[in-house]
Protein backbone atom coordinates (compact mmCIF):
# COMPACT_ATOMS: atom_id res chain seq x y z
CA UNK A 1 0.00 0.00 0.00
CA UNK A 2 2.93 2.45 0.60
CA UNK A 3 4.66 1.15 -2.40
CA UNK A 4 1.47 2.52 -4.29
CA UNK A 5 1.50 5.91 -2.81
CA UNK A 6 4.81 6.28 -3.30
CA UNK A 7 4.53 5.51 -6.79
CA UNK A 8 1.58 7.66 -7.69
CA UNK A 9 3.18 10.65 -5.23
CA UNK A 10 6.20 10.50 -7.21
CA UNK A 11 4.30 10.48 -10.43
CA UNK A 12 2.35 13.25 -9.89
CA UNK A 13 6.04 14.77 -8.75
CA UNK A 14 7.34 14.27 -12.41
CA UNK A 15 4.59 15.35 -13.92
CA UNK A 16 4.42 18.36 -11.79
CA UNK A 17 8.33 19.21 -13.04
CA UNK A 18 7.44 19.01 -16.66
CA UNK A 19 4.60 21.20 -16.32
CA UNK A 20 6.74 23.62 -15.34
CA UNK A 21 9.17 23.22 -17.75
CA UNK A 22 6.66 23.22 -20.26
CA UNK A 23 4.84 26.18 -18.87
CA UNK A 24 5.48 29.85 -20.60
CA UNK A 25 2.83 31.76 -17.45
CA UNK A 26 5.56 32.45 -15.09
CA UNK A 27 2.48 32.78 -12.46
CA UNK A 28 0.97 29.29 -13.21
CA UNK A 29 4.70 28.24 -12.76
CA UNK A 30 4.98 29.63 -9.94
CA UNK A 31 1.76 28.35 -8.49
CA UNK A 32 3.02 24.72 -9.66
CA UNK A 33 6.45 24.52 -7.74
CA UNK A 34 4.44 25.43 -4.61
CA UNK A 35 2.32 22.06 -5.81
CA UNK A 36 5.59 20.50 -6.43
CA UNK A 37 6.81 21.03 -2.36
CA UNK A 38 3.34 19.97 -1.15
CA UNK A 39 3.71 16.83 -2.94
CA UNK A 40 7.47 16.15 -1.63
CA UNK A 41 5.92 17.37 1.92
CA UNK A 42 3.82 14.46 1.06
CA UNK A 43 6.84 11.78 0.15
CA UNK A 44 8.68 12.90 3.50
CA UNK A 45 5.26 12.05 5.69
CA UNK A 46 5.26 8.79 4.24
CA UNK A 47 9.06 8.05 4.61
CA UNK A 48 8.32 9.05 8.45
CA UNK A 49 10.37 12.31 8.19
CA UNK A 50 7.70 14.12 9.80
CA UNK A 51 10.34 17.24 10.95
CA UNK A 52 11.45 17.45 7.55
CA UNK A 53 7.97 17.58 6.05
CA UNK A 54 6.67 19.97 8.54
CA UNK A 55 9.68 22.22 6.94
CA UNK A 56 8.87 21.63 3.23
CA UNK A 57 5.53 22.44 3.58
CA UNK A 58 5.87 25.98 5.80
CA UNK A 59 8.41 26.95 3.34
CA UNK A 60 8.64 25.40 0.19
CA UNK A 61 4.35 25.87 -0.03
CA UNK A 62 3.99 29.13 2.45
CA UNK A 63 6.82 31.39 2.53
CA UNK A 64 8.34 30.37 -1.01
CA UNK A 65 5.33 30.55 -3.02
CA UNK A 66 4.84 33.98 -1.42
CA UNK A 67 8.22 35.53 -2.79
CA UNK A 68 7.97 34.45 -5.89
CA UNK A 69 4.66 36.21 -6.36
CA UNK A 70 5.99 39.26 -5.13
CA UNK A 71 8.93 38.74 -7.32
CA UNK A 72 6.87 38.29 -10.17
CA UNK A 73 5.19 41.89 -9.23
CA UNK A 74 8.47 43.55 -9.68
CA UNK A 75 9.09 41.73 -13.52
CA UNK A 76 7.19 39.94 -15.98
CA UNK A 77 4.76 37.61 -15.56
CA UNK A 78 5.43 35.57 -18.99
CA UNK A 79 8.72 34.18 -19.57
CA UNK A 80 10.40 35.46 -22.94
CA UNK A 81 11.22 33.14 -25.75
CA UNK A 82 14.76 32.64 -26.30
CA UNK A 83 15.73 33.98 -29.47
CA UNK A 84 17.74 30.66 -30.30
CA UNK A 85 17.21 27.01 -29.66
CA UNK A 86 19.03 26.26 -26.82
CA UNK A 87 20.26 22.96 -27.58
CA UNK A 88 23.91 22.84 -26.10
CA UNK A 89 21.98 23.83 -22.76
CA UNK A 90 20.21 20.78 -23.14
CA UNK A 91 22.97 18.57 -23.84
CA UNK A 92 24.99 19.76 -20.44
CA UNK A 93 21.45 19.24 -18.78
CA UNK A 94 21.31 15.69 -20.25
CA UNK A 95 24.61 14.67 -19.79
CA UNK A 96 25.08 15.85 -15.85
CA UNK A 97 21.69 13.88 -15.45
CA UNK A 98 23.00 10.57 -17.03
CA UNK A 99 26.07 10.96 -14.50
CA UNK A 100 23.66 11.47 -11.84
CA UNK A 101 21.94 8.49 -12.13
CA UNK A 102 25.19 6.78 -13.37
CA UNK A 103 26.03 7.63 -9.36
CA UNK A 104 23.11 6.45 -7.94
CA UNK A 105 23.63 2.74 -9.02
CA UNK A 106 26.54 2.53 -6.75
CA UNK A 107 24.03 3.74 -3.73
CA UNK A 108 22.55 1.23 -1.41
CA UNK A 109 19.04 0.34 -1.70
CA UNK A 110 16.15 2.32 -0.16
CA UNK A 111 15.89 0.77 3.56
CA UNK A 112 18.98 -1.59 3.10
CA UNK A 113 20.17 -2.67 6.85
CA UNK A 114 23.35 -2.93 5.72
CA UNK A 115 24.47 0.69 4.10
CA UNK A 116 27.38 2.44 5.90
CA UNK A 117 24.74 5.30 7.21
CA UNK A 118 23.17 2.75 9.71
CA UNK A 119 26.21 1.86 11.29
CA UNK A 120 28.25 5.42 11.54
CA UNK A 121 26.74 7.29 14.53
CA UNK A 122 22.99 6.99 13.86
CA UNK A 123 22.96 3.56 16.34
CA UNK A 124 24.16 6.27 19.03
CA UNK A 125 21.46 9.02 18.26
CA UNK A 126 18.79 6.26 18.09
CA UNK A 127 19.48 4.01 21.16
CA UNK A 128 21.75 6.83 23.78
CA UNK A 129 20.39 10.06 23.06
CA UNK A 130 17.79 9.49 25.81
CA UNK A 131 20.27 9.23 28.24
CA UNK A 132 22.73 11.39 26.98
CA UNK A 133 20.47 14.54 25.69
CA UNK A 134 16.94 13.57 26.83
CA UNK A 135 14.77 15.51 24.62
CA UNK A 136 11.79 12.42 23.38
CA UNK A 137 12.10 13.45 19.67
CA UNK A 138 15.89 12.63 19.10
CA UNK A 139 15.58 14.66 15.85
CA UNK A 140 15.91 17.71 18.29
CA UNK A 141 18.42 16.01 19.85
CA UNK A 142 20.62 15.53 16.48
CA UNK A 143 19.46 18.82 15.19
CA UNK A 144 20.52 21.17 18.62
CA UNK A 145 22.98 19.38 20.04
CA UNK A 146 24.98 16.44 18.25
CA UNK A 147 24.97 18.36 15.31
CA UNK A 148 24.58 22.01 16.76
CA UNK A 149 27.82 23.41 15.20
CA UNK A 150 26.24 22.57 11.65
CA UNK A 151 22.72 24.01 12.77
CA UNK A 152 24.76 27.10 14.34
CA UNK A 153 26.01 27.35 10.33
CA UNK A 154 22.41 26.79 8.81
CA UNK A 155 21.49 29.88 11.03
CA UNK A 156 23.97 31.79 9.87
CA UNK A 157 23.47 30.94 6.32
CA UNK A 158 19.27 32.23 6.55
CA UNK A 159 20.75 35.38 8.32
CA UNK A 160 22.85 36.13 5.87
CA UNK A 161 20.25 35.52 2.75
CA UNK A 162 17.86 38.06 4.93
CA UNK A 163 20.42 40.16 5.19
CA UNK A 164 21.79 40.26 1.63
CA UNK A 165 18.30 40.71 0.43
CA UNK A 166 17.61 43.63 1.96
CA UNK A 167 21.10 45.18 1.56
CA UNK A 168 20.50 44.30 -2.02
CA UNK A 169 16.65 45.42 -2.82
CA UNK A 170 15.95 47.56 0.83
CA UNK A 171 13.23 48.28 2.27
CA UNK A 172 10.99 51.51 1.46
CA UNK A 173 10.17 52.79 4.64
CA UNK A 174 8.03 55.97 4.24
CA UNK A 175 7.70 57.92 6.85
CA UNK A 176 4.66 60.52 6.90
CA UNK A 177 3.36 58.94 4.11
CA UNK A 178 -0.41 57.53 3.60
CA UNK A 179 -1.77 57.41 6.99
CA UNK A 180 -3.38 53.82 7.85
CA UNK A 181 -6.92 54.41 6.69
CA UNK A 182 -6.01 55.25 3.06
CA UNK A 183 -4.02 52.68 2.71
CA UNK A 184 -4.37 50.89 -0.89
CA UNK A 185 -1.96 48.28 -0.40
CA UNK A 186 -5.17 47.05 2.50
CA UNK A 187 -7.78 44.54 0.99
CA UNK A 188 -10.72 47.20 1.62
CA UNK A 189 -13.10 45.61 -0.33
CA UNK A 190 -12.41 42.17 0.55
CA UNK A 191 -14.27 42.31 3.88
CA UNK A 192 -14.48 38.11 4.43
CA UNK A 193 -11.00 37.45 3.91
CA UNK A 194 -10.09 40.78 6.58
CA UNK A 195 -12.53 39.18 8.96
CA UNK A 196 -11.07 35.46 8.29
CA UNK A 197 -7.49 37.05 8.63
CA UNK A 198 -8.45 38.35 12.21
CA UNK A 199 -10.20 35.62 13.26
CA UNK A 200 -7.02 32.89 12.43
CA UNK A 201 -3.79 35.08 13.42
CA UNK A 202 -3.80 34.31 16.85
CA UNK A 203 -4.03 30.86 16.23
CA UNK A 204 -1.26 30.80 13.66
CA UNK A 205 0.78 32.80 16.06
CA UNK A 206 -0.09 30.07 19.25
CA UNK A 207 0.03 27.15 16.70
CA UNK A 208 3.89 29.02 16.13
CA UNK A 209 4.56 28.98 19.51
CA UNK A 210 3.14 25.70 20.49
CA UNK A 211 5.62 24.05 17.55
CA UNK A 212 9.06 25.86 18.80
CA UNK A 213 7.98 24.95 22.58
CA UNK A 214 6.67 21.59 22.02
CA UNK A 215 9.82 20.40 19.56
CA UNK A 216 11.46 18.57 22.18
CA UNK A 217 8.40 15.96 22.48
CA UNK A 218 7.17 16.26 18.65
CA UNK A 219 7.98 16.91 15.38
CA UNK A 220 8.63 20.66 15.12
CA UNK A 221 11.33 23.51 16.24
CA UNK A 222 13.03 26.57 15.66
CA UNK A 223 12.69 26.72 11.85
CA UNK A 224 9.45 25.35 11.48
CA UNK A 225 8.48 27.32 14.58
CA UNK A 226 10.07 30.93 12.82
CA UNK A 227 8.57 30.03 9.49
CA UNK A 228 4.71 29.95 10.39
CA UNK A 229 5.06 33.10 12.92
CA UNK A 230 6.26 34.62 9.38
CA UNK A 231 3.59 33.07 7.64
CA UNK A 232 1.15 34.74 9.81
CA UNK A 233 3.22 38.36 9.40
CA UNK A 234 2.52 38.07 5.94
CA UNK A 235 -0.90 36.94 5.88
CA UNK A 236 -1.26 40.06 8.07
CA UNK A 237 0.27 42.08 5.20
CA UNK A 238 -1.76 40.97 2.68
CA UNK A 239 -4.86 41.35 3.73
CA UNK A 240 -4.69 44.17 6.15
CA UNK A 241 -2.12 46.52 4.45
CA UNK A 242 1.44 47.56 4.17
CA UNK A 243 1.23 50.37 7.31
CA UNK A 244 -0.44 48.38 9.76
CA UNK A 245 2.13 45.17 9.27
CA UNK A 246 5.19 48.15 9.77
CA UNK A 247 3.45 49.52 12.75
CA UNK A 248 3.15 46.07 14.32
CA UNK A 249 6.43 44.43 12.83
CA UNK A 250 8.78 47.32 12.64
CA UNK A 251 11.87 46.84 10.07
CA UNK A 252 14.52 47.79 12.69
CA UNK A 253 13.02 45.51 15.18
CA UNK A 254 12.99 42.71 13.04
CA UNK A 255 16.47 43.11 12.18
CA UNK A 256 17.22 43.32 16.16
CA UNK A 257 15.99 40.32 16.46
CA UNK A 258 17.76 38.41 13.58
CA UNK A 259 20.65 39.42 14.97
CA UNK A 260 19.45 38.64 18.69
CA UNK A 261 18.73 35.00 17.11
CA UNK A 262 21.86 34.34 15.69
CA UNK A 263 23.77 36.02 19.40
CA UNK A 264 21.94 33.89 21.16
CA UNK A 265 22.90 30.56 19.79
CA UNK A 266 26.85 32.03 19.71
CA UNK A 267 26.23 33.52 23.32
CA UNK A 268 24.95 29.97 24.45
CA UNK A 269 28.27 27.70 22.75
CA UNK A 270 30.16 30.41 24.51
CA UNK A 271 28.61 30.29 27.79
CA UNK A 272 29.16 26.86 27.50
CA UNK A 273 32.88 27.77 27.35
CA UNK A 274 32.92 29.98 30.52
CA UNK A 275 31.99 27.25 32.35
CA UNK A 276 34.58 24.97 31.64
CA UNK A 277 32.92 23.13 28.83
CA UNK A 278 33.65 23.32 24.84
CA UNK A 279 31.91 25.59 22.36
CA UNK A 280 27.93 24.03 22.39
CA UNK A 281 28.42 21.16 24.67
CA UNK A 282 25.21 22.23 26.74
CA UNK A 283 26.16 19.50 29.71
CA UNK A 284 27.76 21.96 31.54
CA UNK A 285 24.87 24.83 31.59
CA UNK A 286 22.61 23.01 34.66
CA UNK A 287 23.44 21.07 37.47
CA UNK A 288 22.71 17.92 35.70
CA UNK A 289 24.05 16.56 32.94
CA UNK A 290 20.69 16.48 31.41
CA UNK A 291 19.65 19.58 32.57
CA UNK A 292 21.97 21.50 30.69
CA UNK A 293 20.98 19.87 27.64
CA UNK A 294 17.60 21.04 28.33
CA UNK A 295 18.66 24.40 28.84
CA UNK A 296 20.76 24.66 25.95
CA UNK A 297 18.57 23.12 23.61
CA UNK A 298 15.74 25.48 24.56
CA UNK A 299 17.95 28.17 23.70
CA UNK A 300 19.32 27.59 20.90
CA UNK A 301 16.14 26.61 19.55
CA UNK A 302 14.75 30.11 20.61
CA UNK A 303 17.75 31.52 18.57
CA UNK A 304 16.83 29.73 15.54
CA UNK A 305 12.71 30.69 15.50
CA UNK A 306 14.19 34.40 16.06
CA UNK A 307 16.41 34.41 13.51
CA UNK A 308 13.92 32.36 11.00
CA UNK A 309 10.87 34.10 11.58
CA UNK A 310 12.91 38.24 11.41
CA UNK A 311 15.29 36.60 8.38
CA UNK A 312 11.61 35.45 6.53
CA UNK A 313 9.78 38.41 7.33
CA UNK A 314 12.71 40.82 6.21
CA UNK A 315 13.02 39.38 3.22
CA UNK A 316 9.03 39.50 2.35
CA UNK A 317 9.40 43.17 3.11
CA UNK A 318 12.35 43.75 0.55
CA UNK A 319 10.26 41.88 -2.12
CA UNK A 320 6.73 43.00 -1.85
CA UNK A 321 7.34 46.91 -0.25
CA UNK A 322 9.60 47.32 -3.40
CA UNK A 323 6.94 48.78 -5.10
CA UNK A 324 4.98 51.59 -4.48
CA UNK A 325 0.95 50.21 -4.33
CA UNK B 1 -19.77 -5.21 13.19
CA UNK B 2 -19.69 -2.63 15.08
CA UNK B 3 -21.90 0.60 14.52
CA UNK B 4 -18.88 3.22 14.87
CA UNK B 5 -17.16 1.19 12.20
CA UNK B 6 -20.49 1.20 10.17
CA UNK B 7 -20.60 4.90 10.31
CA UNK B 8 -16.79 5.26 9.65
CA UNK B 9 -17.42 3.09 6.39
CA UNK B 10 -20.48 5.48 5.33
CA UNK B 11 -18.98 8.57 5.80
CA UNK B 12 -15.53 7.63 4.16
CA UNK B 13 -17.66 5.74 1.15
CA UNK B 14 -19.86 9.52 0.84
CA UNK B 15 -16.75 11.21 1.13
CA UNK B 16 -14.21 9.66 -1.54
CA UNK B 17 -17.47 9.54 -3.95
CA UNK B 18 -17.87 13.73 -3.35
CA UNK B 19 -14.53 13.68 -4.20
CA UNK B 20 -14.28 11.94 -6.98
CA UNK B 21 -17.41 14.06 -8.18
CA UNK B 22 -15.59 17.32 -7.40
CA UNK B 23 -12.35 16.11 -9.68
CA UNK B 24 -14.92 15.17 -12.44
CA UNK B 25 -16.67 18.26 -12.13
CA UNK B 26 -13.65 20.72 -12.59
CA UNK B 27 -12.70 18.53 -15.22
CA UNK B 28 -15.84 18.77 -17.27
CA UNK B 29 -17.52 22.22 -15.98
CA UNK B 30 -17.88 24.72 -18.60
CA UNK B 31 -16.54 27.72 -16.78
CA UNK B 32 -14.63 28.87 -14.41
CA UNK B 33 -17.26 29.60 -11.34
CA UNK B 34 -18.75 26.15 -12.33
CA UNK B 35 -15.58 24.54 -11.99
CA UNK B 36 -14.94 26.73 -8.31
CA UNK B 37 -18.25 25.20 -7.09
CA UNK B 38 -17.38 21.75 -7.85
CA UNK B 39 -14.02 22.47 -6.24
CA UNK B 40 -15.63 23.94 -3.20
CA UNK B 41 -17.88 20.27 -2.73
CA UNK B 42 -14.33 18.88 -2.48
CA UNK B 43 -12.43 21.11 -0.60
CA UNK B 44 -15.90 21.54 2.03
CA UNK B 45 -18.16 18.47 2.17
CA UNK B 46 -15.47 15.44 1.32
CA UNK B 47 -13.05 16.73 3.88
CA UNK B 48 -15.97 17.00 6.10
CA UNK B 49 -17.11 13.87 5.79
CA UNK B 50 -13.63 12.05 5.63
CA UNK B 51 -12.62 13.65 9.13
CA UNK B 52 -15.86 12.92 10.93
CA UNK B 53 -15.13 9.49 10.00
CA UNK B 54 -12.13 9.02 11.31
CA UNK B 55 -13.26 10.42 14.65
CA UNK B 56 -15.50 7.86 14.80
CA UNK B 57 -12.75 5.91 15.15
CA UNK B 58 -10.29 7.58 17.02
CA UNK B 59 -13.40 7.28 20.39
CA UNK B 60 -12.45 10.13 23.08
CA UNK B 61 -8.85 10.93 22.68
CA UNK B 62 -6.50 13.38 22.00
CA UNK B 63 -6.58 12.80 18.18
CA UNK B 64 -9.91 13.07 18.20
CA UNK B 65 -9.64 16.65 19.34
CA UNK B 66 -7.08 17.45 16.97
CA UNK B 67 -8.86 16.12 13.89
CA UNK B 68 -11.75 18.40 15.50
CA UNK B 69 -9.11 21.19 15.07
CA UNK B 70 -8.53 20.47 11.79
CA UNK B 71 -12.35 20.61 10.73
CA UNK B 72 -12.81 23.35 12.17
CA UNK B 73 -10.21 25.03 10.80
CA UNK B 74 -11.13 23.27 7.11
CA UNK B 75 -14.61 24.61 7.63
CA UNK B 76 -13.00 28.33 8.26
CA UNK B 77 -10.90 28.32 5.72
CA UNK B 78 -12.10 26.38 2.76
CA UNK B 79 -15.07 28.54 1.98
CA UNK B 80 -12.89 31.69 2.22
CA UNK B 81 -10.22 30.60 -0.42
CA UNK B 82 -13.22 29.90 -2.75
CA UNK B 83 -14.45 33.31 -2.07
CA UNK B 84 -11.28 34.76 -2.45
CA UNK B 85 -10.65 33.01 -5.90
CA UNK B 86 -14.08 34.08 -7.11
CA UNK B 87 -13.70 37.63 -6.07
CA UNK B 88 -10.11 37.73 -7.71
CA UNK B 89 -11.46 36.17 -10.83
CA UNK B 90 -14.30 38.53 -11.17
CA UNK B 91 -12.16 41.37 -10.63
CA UNK B 92 -9.65 39.90 -13.10
CA UNK B 93 -12.52 40.71 -15.78
CA UNK B 94 -13.82 36.78 -15.69
CA UNK B 95 -17.93 37.30 -15.86
CA UNK B 96 -19.76 33.95 -14.59
CA UNK B 97 -21.43 32.09 -17.99
CA UNK B 98 -24.93 32.76 -18.34
CA UNK B 99 -27.78 30.56 -19.82
CA UNK B 100 -28.10 33.14 -23.16
CA UNK B 101 -24.50 32.53 -23.46
CA UNK B 102 -24.17 29.21 -22.96
CA UNK B 103 -27.13 28.31 -25.73
CA UNK B 104 -25.88 30.90 -27.67
CA UNK B 105 -22.21 29.22 -27.59
CA UNK B 106 -24.05 25.77 -28.46
CA UNK B 107 -25.72 27.17 -31.59
CA UNK B 108 -22.37 28.38 -32.59
CA UNK B 109 -20.89 25.10 -32.38
CA UNK B 110 -23.46 23.33 -34.03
Amino acid sequence: MELFIDITLLTFLCITALAITVIRKLFCAVMLAGIFSLLSACLFVSMDAVDVAFTEAAVGTGIATVLMLAALNLSHSREKCPPYQPLLALLVVCTTGAVLVYGTMDLPAFGDATAPIHHHVAPRYIEQSQQEIGPPNFVTSILASYRGYDTLAETVVIFTAGLSVVALLGIRDRRGGQSITTDRSAMKGYLVLRVVTKLLLPFIFLFALYVQFHGDYGPGGGFQAGVIFASGVIIHSLTLGRDRTLKAFPQRFLTILATAGVLLYGGTGLAAMVRGGNFLDYSVLGATALAGQHLGIFLVELGVGVTVFASMTLMYYAFSYRKEA
Amino acid sequence: MEITAIITALCLVLGSLLGITGGIGVYRLPDFFTRLHACGITDSACAFLILSGLMFQTGTSLETVKLLFILIFLLITSPTSTHALAKAALNSGETPLMEQQQTQQKREER
